[in-house]
């Protein structure tokens, strides 16, 4: 099962990206574990500076913006890489 | 010149609703098509061109281009990089936690803290469109002579002082900066986004902006303008900006404020100094940063980017 993790202090663009994410796993009918990351040292610890930020099984595939819904497609799927 | 987006309003306002071109909601009706699809469609077509340039350079990149490097390079690069980031409130606290761990000096993140909100290309090319070059021109000067400056008063202060402590002690993993797509479907696809979430952004601002600007437009009668706002009334500038600080307002948002009160004849310096107070300052933004700096820090940042802004529109007025 793929972990995923929303990055994001708590903005609405945060909320709206676990929300894409979620749903776009619901409709592949694929089981993903969900998790939103608040820990602003925990966010960084990541590299990440521009949140929502995306970590599939703990690499970063996004960053800086709510993703769309195909990208969160993808990678429910399963290609990690190829994800810009 | 025949003006596309002004015969649209004409045509709603003024042949659809029936409304007279002297009354007050007849002008501020047609104000208010006029820019609205003004506006969108301009801001759909610079954003779009951005994103296919992919013009728009992340706060990552900017603390790579930024560290380690002597004081006034560090902080030319964050002005003019602060002026091409798109800036959204709710990194700011991990932006100033970044450029803290990279060993950017606090002065310089706060001119990046200036630029950012205050400046972006699309606001640029907005007031080229709708106030013309040479406002857009004072107004970008303006707001990166701000910055500069600015960030060198609050060095000055020792800010470090005021930094809250586990600030210090993060430590940032390897940066996570992703290769993009440069295919042209790549590009493309990558715009189409970009115009989405900037859009789904500040769409907000930009329909309150251009609301209170048609109000300005429709209701606001000519003469008390010039009689309270025009050259010559020093008070008004500050009060412009103690009005504007607790305002928020995307950049985008203010130009359609901007518009009307030029129009209306409100003078220069005062637009500009409200427009800068709208757009850098706000309480949102405040008790955000809030989480990293302490008041004493917070109330000094206020305290150098209000008395910026009063002196920016007391000398613009000046000139003018």
């Amino acid at each position: 099962m793929k972990q995923i993790k929303v990055l994001g202090s708590g903005c609405r663009n945060c909320e709206v990206t676990a929300k894409v994410i979620s749903q776009a796993a619901a409709e592949a009918g694929v089981e993903i574990e969900l998790d939103k990351v608040t820990d602003i040292g925990e966010i960084m610890g990541y590299g990440v500076m521009s949140t929502p930020g995306v970590v599939i099984d703990g690499v970063v595939v996004h960053s800086g913006g709510v993703p769309g819904p195909d990208l969160a497609r993808e990678w429910v799927r399963g290609s990690t890489d190829g994800a810009s | 010149m025949p003006d596309p987006f002004a015969w649209l309003g004409d045509l709603i306002a003024y042949s659809l609703f029936g409304l007279s071109q002297d009354s007050a909601m007849g002008s501020a009706l047609q104000f208010f098509v006029m820019d609205v699809a003004k506006i969108f469609a301009l801001l759909v077509i610079i954003i779009y061109l951005m994103g296919l340039l992919r013009a728009l350079v992340s706060p990552e990149r900017v603390r790579e281009f930024v560290r380690g490097r002597p004081d006034w390079q560090a902080r030319g690069m964050a002005v003019g990089l602060g002026a091409v980031t798109p800036f959204c409130s709710c990194s700011s606290v991990p932006l100033f936690i970044g450029f803290v761990e990279a060993g950017i000096p606090l002065g310089v993140t706060f001119s990046f803290l200036i630029a950012s909100p205050m400046i972006n290309e699309v606001a640029a090319v907005l007031l080229i469109g709708i106030l013309g070059w040479k406002l857009a021109l004072l107004y970008i000067g303006a707001g990166l002579i701000v910055a500069w400056f600015g960030g060198i008063i609050m060095q000055r202060f020792k800010p470090e002082r005021w930094v809250e402590d586990y600030v210090w002690k993060i430590q940032m993993g390897a940066l996570a900066i992703q290769r993009p797509d440069t295919s042209l479907l790549g590009r493309h696809r990558f715009a189409v986004a970009e115009v989405k979430e900037i859009l789904r952004r500040i769409w907000k601002w930009v329909f309150i902006g251009i609301g209170v600007g048609a109000l300005f437009h429709g209701f606001v009668p000519e003469q008390w303008v010039v009689d309270n706002l025009g050259d010559g009334q020093w008070l008004a500038v500050p009060g412009a900006v103690l009005i504007g600080i607790p305002l928020y307002s995307n950049a985008t948002g203010v130009i359609p404020v901007a518009e009307a009160m030029l129009g209306k004849g409100v003078a220069v310096g005062t637009v500009l100094a409200l427009m800068m107070s709208i757009a850098a300052l706000s309480v949102p933004e405040m008790l955000i940063l809030r989480k990293v700096i302490r008041w004493q820090a917070l109330a000094l940042f206020a305290g150098v980017l209000g008395v910026s802004f009063v002196l920016v529109g007391w000398s613009f007025n000046l000139i003018a």
